[in-house]
């Protein structure tokens, strides 16, 4: 059939309809994983909120939990914060191996944990805006981003006025509100040389050893690139849902081929860059990819959760991709029950099939084994 | 964000005005003057801590099939311990949990796990009896988020949220294993969950009318799944369907703090009209007793009175009675737990058994 004009404009009207509704049609025809799930693999030893989980080469099992209490301490007409979360290392058979980091400054609210190929073990804490690398024995190595010297406490709330410098815009050295503490030492992202984060998310790494830091599901929306050695390089990306722009970045995995995938939550997509940064595809379908993760094995996959809200249990399977953004299939729905999926914030993907699942709701990490 | 928040703080202490004024009950419950005593025994130094650990604001109680007796406490942390039926100490429960940060109830359900009801974190935490995280219900807020809303947080905002909490303050299970949830401080509603924790349903808002609650503080669950809300604020027990339809108010027994039911075939009602906090001693006359009733409301006998003496009670916050003659009581005011022994010859003069 030959296409006027008019029938052109109905086709691309039906195209926009179409992908408007692609996520919804898409739900229906994805084919069901059947899995499995262990719900007590590891047991913490304080509980908490698991954010993030990672396996080294050996198969341990790196949990980045909220436990605890934070405190804060009241200071000089200022606050600081301490303590909130906390790393532990399992064994490949759930045993618990050791805690890492205790009473470390950065450590303040667990978002994500990553071991790189060469097994050293990296945390991305969006409380204290800090990326911290610690080698396989858990000893510092690098040290990304600085945390505000205190935390914003809204002024007049508590404190005798006279006490508050009402000349300054932020008397209490923040803007309050969403930004975790992070605003303490001026405006989000003003750092030199993009050195501040603001609720960092994730982190990566290229075949030459650069560090990508997802910066984040802050005002930032944009990603890090550093040297090896913590040099800075380039930012790429800003706030919008152009291509190459953000509306909270929630995780970031790298493939073998050098292409770098973004979880572009607010925009319900996953971007796919070079490692410059320049756009290449965008993959959708996939509800919001609040947790991504790209698998080891000469065929890797592209792992995304369609994560539930704090508020819902809508939605919470997980979507099984080819690296070119075709779905292979999904599992799971949200809920409490084991096997269930509660807020996934984290996904390890070392091994194709056998997965580690992080929970923020359900404060757990569950092991995942799909059937073949 | 600021400005917003130092608004919602003065609309907040406007609404907490009414409430707490309202807390301050005028005169003596209405059935005080009616009701027999019933005489009764605190056990002595009953609850042994383990060394160097001191309770702290006792503020929950409960018993599990073995007589077991757990205590939640608002001590350095907050923190959930299991005592034997002879008072000796077993085990701690969630030792440094991220949902233990300012505590307000536990319970043991039929099956004899323990859930423990935070309303700092706004999480509730189901235990199995070995102490193994089952459920957890409710989210903490992103604890460096609230610090820009300290001080002055937690008031009555009515968020209604299905999956989150503010300020929540007990729970019960019908015998079909739904969980209902009195919210709270921040809230003002019950809500029910199924026994997988899927939502079901929410009622109430904050008010004195029909299917209003002033601080619902407690609650207890009968074996025909009716649901009992202490609605402290407005000094009433406000009696609730399964489907949390409003069915009976009894408003002769004071402002219940603390209530129970017995785990009996024939189950009583028990509520505390408690000795407030805020070490008023003008309310000591007239508060402090707790109260049996029926089921239907009818008010059989009370027993107490307030003090900070053994055998006096001082603010009791939680109450287990899993049997009607031996009462555990949890005391904010006194950092104590008492295990109370009715007479139950005196109770059987009053008609009551």
């Amino acid at each position: 059939m030959k296409l006027s004009g008019s029938g052109h404009r109905v086709a691309a009207s039906l195209l926009a309809f179409a992908l408007a509704a692609g996520a919804t049609l898409l739900a229906q025809s994805v084919t069901e994983i059947a899995y499995d799930a262990n719900a007590d693999f590891v047991t913490l030893p304080s509980y908490g909120e698991v954010a993030g989980v990672a396996t080294n080469s050996r198969g341990h099992i790196f949990v980045y939990a909220r436990t605890g209490h934070g405190v804060a301490t009241l200071g000089d007409e200022r606050t600081f914060y301490h303590g909130g979360s906390r790393l532990f290392e399992f064994d490949q058979n759930g045993k618990l191996v050791k805690e890492i980091g205790q009473g470390v400054y950065a450590v303040n609210f667990a978002q994500q944990v990553r071991v790189d190929p060469q097994d050293n073990v990296w945390i991305v804490d969006a409380g204290s805006n800090q990326v911290v690398k610690f080698d396989a024995d858990g000893r510092f190595q690098l040290v990304l981003g600085r945390k505000p010297e205190n935390i914003p406490v809204r002024p007049g709330a508590g404190v005798p006025a006279r006490q508050i410098d009402v000349t300054r815009e932020n008397p209490s050295g923040g803007e309050g509100g969403r930004g975790g503490g992070g605003r303490g030492g001026g405006t989000p992202g003003a750092g030199i040389n993009g050195d501040t984060f603001n609720r960092p998310s994730d982190v990566t790494w290229d075949r030459a050893g650069n560090v990508y830091i997802a910066d984040g599901f802050g005002p930032n929306n944009r990603i890090a690139k550093f040297t090896k050695d913590g040099d800075f390089v380039k930012t790429f990306g800003h706030t919008g849902s152009g291509q190459g722009e953000f509306n909270g970045i929630r995780g970031l995995a790298s493939d073998a081929a050098g292409n770098l995938y973004v979880a572009d939550a607010g925009n319900k997509r996953i971007q796919v860059f070079d490692m410059d940064g320049t756009f290449k595809s965008q993959i959708g379908g996939v509800g919001t990819p609040q947790a991504i993760c790209v698998s080891g094995g000469a065929t890797q996959y592209l792992y995304s959760s369609n994560s539930n809200d704090p508020e819902s249990t809508a939605n919470g399977e997980i979507y099984k991709l080819r690296l070119n953004g075709q779905i292979v299939g999904k599992f799971g729905r949200a809920g409490k029950m084991p096997k269930e999926f509660g807020m996934v914030n984290a996904i390890d993907c070392r091994t194709e099939n056998d997965l580690i699942v992080g929970e923020v709701w359900n404060w757990r990490a569950q092991k995942v084994t799909l059937r073949r | 964000m600021m400005r917003r928040c130092a608004i919602s703080l003065v609309v907040g202490l406007l609404v907490a005005a009414g409430p707490t004024s309202a807390q301050n009950v005028s005169g003596p419950a209405k059935a005080k003057a009616t009701t027999p005593e019933i005489p009764f025994d605190s056990v002595p130094n009953f609850i042994k801590m383990p060394p160097g650990v001191y309770m702290g604001e006792a503020v929950g109680v409960a018993t599990n099939s073995k007589g077991h007796v757990f205590v939640i406490t608002r001590s350095g942390e907050s923190r959930l311990f299991e005592f034997d039926q002879n008072g000796a100490f077993v085990k701690e429960f969630g030792a440094g949990s991220y949902g233990f940060a300012f505590a307000h109830a536990v319970r043991v359900d039929k099956d004899d796990n323990v859930w423990a009801v935070d309303e700092g974190t706004n999480v509730i935490q189901k235990f199995s009896p070995d102490g193994k995280l089952l459920i957890v219900l409710g989210k903490r807020p992103d604890p460096l988020e609230q610090i820009a809303f300290m001080p002055g947080g937690g008031q009555y905002s009515g968020l209604n949220r299905p999956y989150s909490f503010h300020r929540q303050t007990d729970l019960g299970w019908d015998p079909q294993g739904n969980i209902f949830v009195t919210d709270g401080y921040g809230d003002s509603r019950v809500v029910k969950y199924d026994k997988n924790g899927r939502f079901m349903k929410s009622v109430g808002t904050r008010g004195n009318g029909p299917l209003q609650f002033s601080t619902p503080h407690a609650m207890a669950v009968d074996a025909r799944g009716l649901v009992y809300v202490a609605d402290r604020g407005n000094s009433r027990i406000v009696v609730l369907d399964n489907d949390l339809n409003q069915k009976a108010v009894y408003d002769t027994v004071g402002a219940p703090w603390a209530v129970c039911i017995t785990n009996t075939p024939h189950q009583y009602l028990f509520s505390s009209n408690s000795f407030p906090t805020g070490n008023n001693f003008d309310q000591a006359p007239i508060t402090g007793e707790i109260y049996k009733m029926e089921l239907d409301g009818t008010v059989l006998g009370r027993f107490g009175k307030a003090g900070h003496a053994f055998k006096e009670f001082s603010s009791i916050h939680q109450m287990d009675c899993r049997t009607p003659d031996e009462i555990y009581v949890a005391e904010i005011t006194e950092w104590r737990v008492q295990k109370i022994r009715l007479r139950p010859a005196a109770t059987s003069s009053t008609g009551g058994k």
